[in-house]
């Protein structure tokens, strides 16, 4: 690992000042992505700008229709909150399955939503919810903030503050893991809320996409059965040791089955 | 049992005091005065040639001591790392036996080779400058394959192996084999692959080396199974310096499962590099390098073909196999898949004629040798697969087929085509015991549960026998070892009466403080706190051979006993001479010598002390003192056996295969700590149960490690695993003096092949016929598709 700046900034605005005028600086919330491919000199920025110490990015709000969570919040913390498990239990639960207990202690969602991999799991709660990205000068619709791999609507510099769950009537995430690393080899995110149904995978493809066809079938009929005869195209699925994407796309309507079946 | 924490008691682990609160001493703990740290440049290539090392820029880097090559190993002497084991082919001839320089010479086979090492005062610096370090590669033509290795035109490892043959071997009788098969009412056959795995201790290999000049005197920390061993070839082989100028230490040591047996480059480099820089020098592998450098396991093709006559008696076996050796030959991989492979494949079971051929086979890849269960996980593996096959084929039941053939209680002792002779077993009691523990009768009942369910139920089983504490030492040196395989103690008697033993196996997770300790609480009735068991270095304990192969209790404890004997003996003198009795009227027990049918008595401790403190003592006959040595060199393997049976269920949607139950009937011998063996069942059976499902090192054609990382590699978890049943029905060794065979490989060798068999059986239906380990959910979800589009068809 290279030697690199440290800071530990105590508001949003000198954070974002001090990435600004670093040259190679990165915002550091849990760590839990960043800091393995440091270790492996996979990234090397010349300056972390810590974000633990900013009062404020780790709040949990329900404010009517929605419930904002800080970008700071940790897994463990979203997945234990009675506010989320009342409001999105799907929301909850998708939490307290990330990676494992160690990883769900420091990573952040700021931190997930950040660097977009594109087998994380919230991207899928995003796109599924119709989530805002809220940062510090401005909000993304999660329609279009997911661009491809690790990429996102964020301008250089840009830092996520919170994310704006809409509060749906019903959802479900249902993921099938990567045995090793417990990402999402395929997690399919499953809402009935008050713009229509909305259905989101992760781990499928080069980022989270939204399918059109199960969301016109289960339009019609909310049930298991509606998505039988629903394909998902392989061609632009990821393709790996794991899961071939032939194997993605089965397991794409099979989760999304599950899904249908858990919605509460 | 004549004391509470004596043979067959279940007393906790004295050594997980200090693991648990963090205070074990490991090879990375140990900090020398003025330590520097290495870090190793090895080839991204799996065969490449080397035209040059350029190390100018690294030399010139902050902290860098010396950046060392093989020309710098070659200038100085070093010997090339050995081979402990030597296999002849067929027709006489010795293995290849290529050269293994501890840097790379002129080429690089595999990736992973060290070119170079780095040595500087930090670790961070060390590793800087080694990304400095300008290597010249051009790659070769590479084959990191072993099905593509043994293609006619395959590219070659090695000049001196065409076709990449280490050696062709051979073992049974082809004639009577094919007279066998020449009057069999059915022959099955099965192609099979044994997956190769990595060993993954939880801890990685490293290694501190310190040169003292003053005194000549070299010093090793090193993660060893077998310190003595270690020695034995840096002395003779690789740095050359007499024995008592070289000590190696192996402190705690975090799991092994065979990877720690051999003798690695890094061990010897380590202290030559303290020699050349005047600091010690310190590596520690990091986990993609552990991936990359530790010998594999496994790593087998072969087709088995077995007859049977019409009644479904077994009449003969014939077994090809081909068995990657990887790049360089390890320590002791030509043994693996030969006496310790092939010997292996009569199992449990009466079979008339047996014949098997061996080619091992050389690949760009790192070596493969000894891993849990070493060559007996591959032949359970095949014969119960086989088995399993001919059950289906001929339309016999799976258990009674087996029992059919498991060789009878009364047919002990009993002599296999295949060179072993079993001294004792009862696999009926241990089949009985399984199938009762696992209720299979209810069997049927759980499989219309699960269908119900939408789950897939499969039920799998294997009996299995294996062979432990190999041995003895004539034997095996007719067979090529270049080793004896006897095992050493020194029990040391202080005055007061506490017991300090000096073993020459060595724990890495196996409970040796514990259970040796109980072994002189049973024999000589003093407490396991009074008792301390000292391991791991040459400067302290007899030369002995270490720990694998399920050798430890039965080979290490039977020495420790030998030497307790003499104490007792020795005792019985002194305690004639202070009750003034005969020596033939002394008897020993409960920690007591007492005058026969009276209650005259001296405690352990008096004795103890008389001989320390020879005031009274009969002087004339007896020496002061009260420490005996032995040595045992065991007249025959050990053969623990037994039954493993598996449930599975599968998600048809998925393919996802849960493992619903696993029960288990082993016949390891007499049991010193029944918790310490259940533990050891339970880590054998989770690695096989992660063979079977979860694990693989897959190298690409090029020789390419492609899941060399945690991301990728799959390791089992507890929330992979159900609870086992583990079972024990004891039939005591007739050949040792504590009835021991040994149990720390049990799980891994018969477990695989009754999880695939479970597989199988759960598939079935559809009309699956194979499946290769481990059986990913994609592999079992492709094995339904392809099986739905034939029914289809």
């Amino acid at each position: 690992m290279k030697d690199f700046e440290f800071h530990r900034p105590a508001t949003v605005k000198d954070a974002v000042a001090l990435v600004a005028g670093t040259s190679g600086a990165k915002y550091l919330g849990g760590g839990q992505s960043l800091l393995p491919v440091m270790k492996l000199d996979l990234a090397e920025p010349a300056a972390l700008v810590s974000l633990a110490r900013i009062p404020g990015l780790a709040d949990i709000r329900v404010d009517g229709g929605t419930i904002a969570i800080g970008a700071l919040c940790t897994h463990d913390q979203v997945a234990r909150s009675p506010e989320v498990a009342k409001a999105i239990p799907a929301l909850a639960e998708l939490a307290g399955h990330i990676g494992d207990a160690q990883v769900r202690n420091r990573g952040t969602l700021g931190g997930s939503v950040a660097h977009a991999d594109p087998a994380a799991d919230y991207p899928a709660a995003l796109l599924g919810l119709g989530a805002t990205v809220v940062t510090d000068r401005g909000a993304h619709a999660a329609d279009g903030y997911f661009k491809g791999l690790f990429e996102t609507a964020l301008a250089d510099g840009e830092l996520v503050t919170a994310v704006r769950f809409p509060v749906p009537r019903r959802a479900a995430y249902v993921k099938f893991a990567h045995r090793a690393s417990k990402y999402a080899v395929v997690g399919v995110f499953v809402a009935e809320t008050t713009a229509g149904v909305r259905v989101a995978i992760t781990g499928a493809g080069a980022t989270v996409f939204r399918s059109t066809a199960m969301e016109a079938a289960l339009t019609a009929s909310m049930t298991p059965g509606a998505l039988d005869g629903i394909t998902v195209p392989p061609d632009d699925l990821n393709n790996d040791a794991e899961a071939s994407a032939e194997y993605r796309a089965h397991l794409c309507v099979v989760m999304a089955k599950r899904a249908v079946a858990a919605l509460r | 049992m004549s004391n509470a924490q004596g043979i067959g008691a279940a007393v906790k682990r004295k050594e997980d005091r200090r693991f648990l609160v963090g205070k074990g001493q490991y090879t990375d703990d140990v900090t020398l005065p003025n330590q520097s740290y290495a870090v190793f440049v090895r080839s991204p290539y799996g065969h490449a040639k080397v035209n040059g090392v350029d190390a100018k820029a690294a030399l010139a880097a902050p902290g860098v001591l010396a950046v060392l090559t093989g020309a710098d190993v070659a200038a100085d002497g070093l010997g090339g790392i050995p081979c402990g084991w030597l296999v002849k082919s067929k027709d006489g001839s010795p293995m290849v036996e290529p050269p293994h320089p501890a840097l790379a010479q002129g080429k690089v086979r595999h990736v992973g080779d060290p070119v170079a090492m780095v040595i500087a005062s930090t670790k961070a610096a060390a590793k800087a400058a080694a990304a400095l370090v300008e290597v010249d590669y051009e790659p070769l033509p590479a084959v990191g394959l072993l099905a593509n290795a043994i293609v006619p035109g395959a590219p070659q490892v090695w000049d001196e192996a065409p076709g990449n043959v280490c050696f062709d071997w051979h073992i049974g009788d082809p004639a009577t084999t094919d007279a066998a098969f020449a009057k069999a009412a059915h022959v099955v056959e099965l192609d099979l692959v044994n997956n190769r795995v990595a060993p993954n201790p939880m801890e990685p290999r490293a290694a501190n080396g310190n040169f003292d000049g003053a005194n000549d005197q070299y010093t090793l920390y090193t993660t060893s199974q077998n310190p003595h061993l270690t020695r034995l070839l840096l002395a003779a082989f690789t740095l050359k310096v007499p024995e008592h100028k070289l000590r190696v230490i192996a402190p705690d040591v975090g799991g092994g499962f065979g990877s720690k047996i051999f003798h690695y480059a890094e061990e010897l480099l380590v202290l030559w590099a303290s020699r050349r820089v005047g600091r010690p020098v310190k590596w520690t592998s990091d986990r993609m390098e552990a991936f990359q450098t530790d010998a594999h396991g496994r790593d087998h093709i072969s087709n088995a073909k077995l007859a049977l006559d019409a009644s479904g008696k077994f009449l003969g076996l014939r077994v090809h196999t081909y068995a990657a050796m990887g790049a360089y030959l390890s320590t002791f991989a030509p043994a693996v898949p030969t006496y310790l492979y092939a010997t292996l494949l009569s199992g449990p079971y009466d079979f008339p004629a047996i014949y098997a051929e061996v080619k091992a086979i050389f690949t760009n890849t790192v070596a493969v040798d000894a891993y849990r269960g070493a060559g007996r996980p591959e032949a359970t593996y095949l014969l119960e697969r086989l088995v399993e096959k001919a059950a289906r084929q001929l339309g016999m039941d799976r258990v009674e087929l087996r029992r059919k053939n498991l060789i009878r209680a009364d047919q002990f002792p009993y002599q296999t085509q295949v060179a072993l002779q079993y001294d004792i077993g009862d696999y009926q009691a241990t089949l009985d015991l399984a199938l009762k523990e696992a209720n299979y009768a209810g069997y049927a009942a759980r499989a219309a549960a699960s269908q119900a369910n939408g789950k897939l139920r499969g039920f799998g089983m294997s009996t299995y026998i294996e062979a432990c504490g190999i041995a003895p030492s004539a034997l095996v040196g007719a067979l090529g070892a270049r080793a004896g395989l006897y095992e050493a103690a020194n029990v040391r008697v202080h005055p007061t009466g506490s017991v300090t033993v000096f073993t020459g196996t060595h724990s890495h997770g196996q409970g040796h403080e514990t259970t040796f300790a109980q072994l002189i609480a049973d024999r000589l009735g003093v407490s396991t706190d009074q008792v301390e068991v000292v391991h791991g270095d040459t400067d302290r304990i007899p030369f002995g051979m270490g720990t694998y192969g399920s050798r430890s209790a039965s080979v290490g404890g039977s020495a420790i006993v030998k030497a307790l004997d003499k104490i007792v003996d020795k005792g019985k003198k002194i305690a004639a001479h202070l009750l003034e009795a005969s020596v033939a009227d002394i008897e020993f027990k409960d920690g007591q010598y007492r005058v026969v049918g009276t209650d005259r008595v001296k405690a352990f401790g008096e004795v103890a002390f008389a001989a320390y403190v020879p005031h009274n003592y009969p002087i004339e006959t007896v020496e002061p003192g009260l420490e005996e040595s032995a040595f045992y060199d065991p007249k025959n393997f050990t053969f623990p056996g037994g039954t493993h049976l598996v449930e599975v269920e599968i998600d048809p949607d998925t393919g996802v295969v849960e493992v619903a139950s696993v029960t288990i009937a082993d016949d390891v011998g007499v049991i010193i700590n029944p918790m310490i063996v259940d533990g050891q069942a339970h880590g054998g059976l989770a690695q096989g149960i992660g063979q079977a499902l979860l694990e693989e090192a897959v190298y690409d054609a090029e020789g390419q490690l492609t899941n060399g990382t945690y991301m990728g590699y799959c390791m089992p978890r507890a929330a992979d695993l159900p609870n086992f049943k583990v079972g024990n029905h004891v039939t005591a060794c007739t050949h040792n003096p504590l009835g021991i065979k040994g149990v720390g490989e049990v799980g891994a060798i018969g477990v695989p092949p009754a999880v695939i068999n479970a597989v199988l059986d759960a598939l079935a239906p559809l009309g699956v016929t194979d499946i290769s380990m481990p059986a990913t959910p994609e592999k079992v979800w492709r094995a339904i598709q392809a099986a739905k589009a034939g029914k289809g068809a």
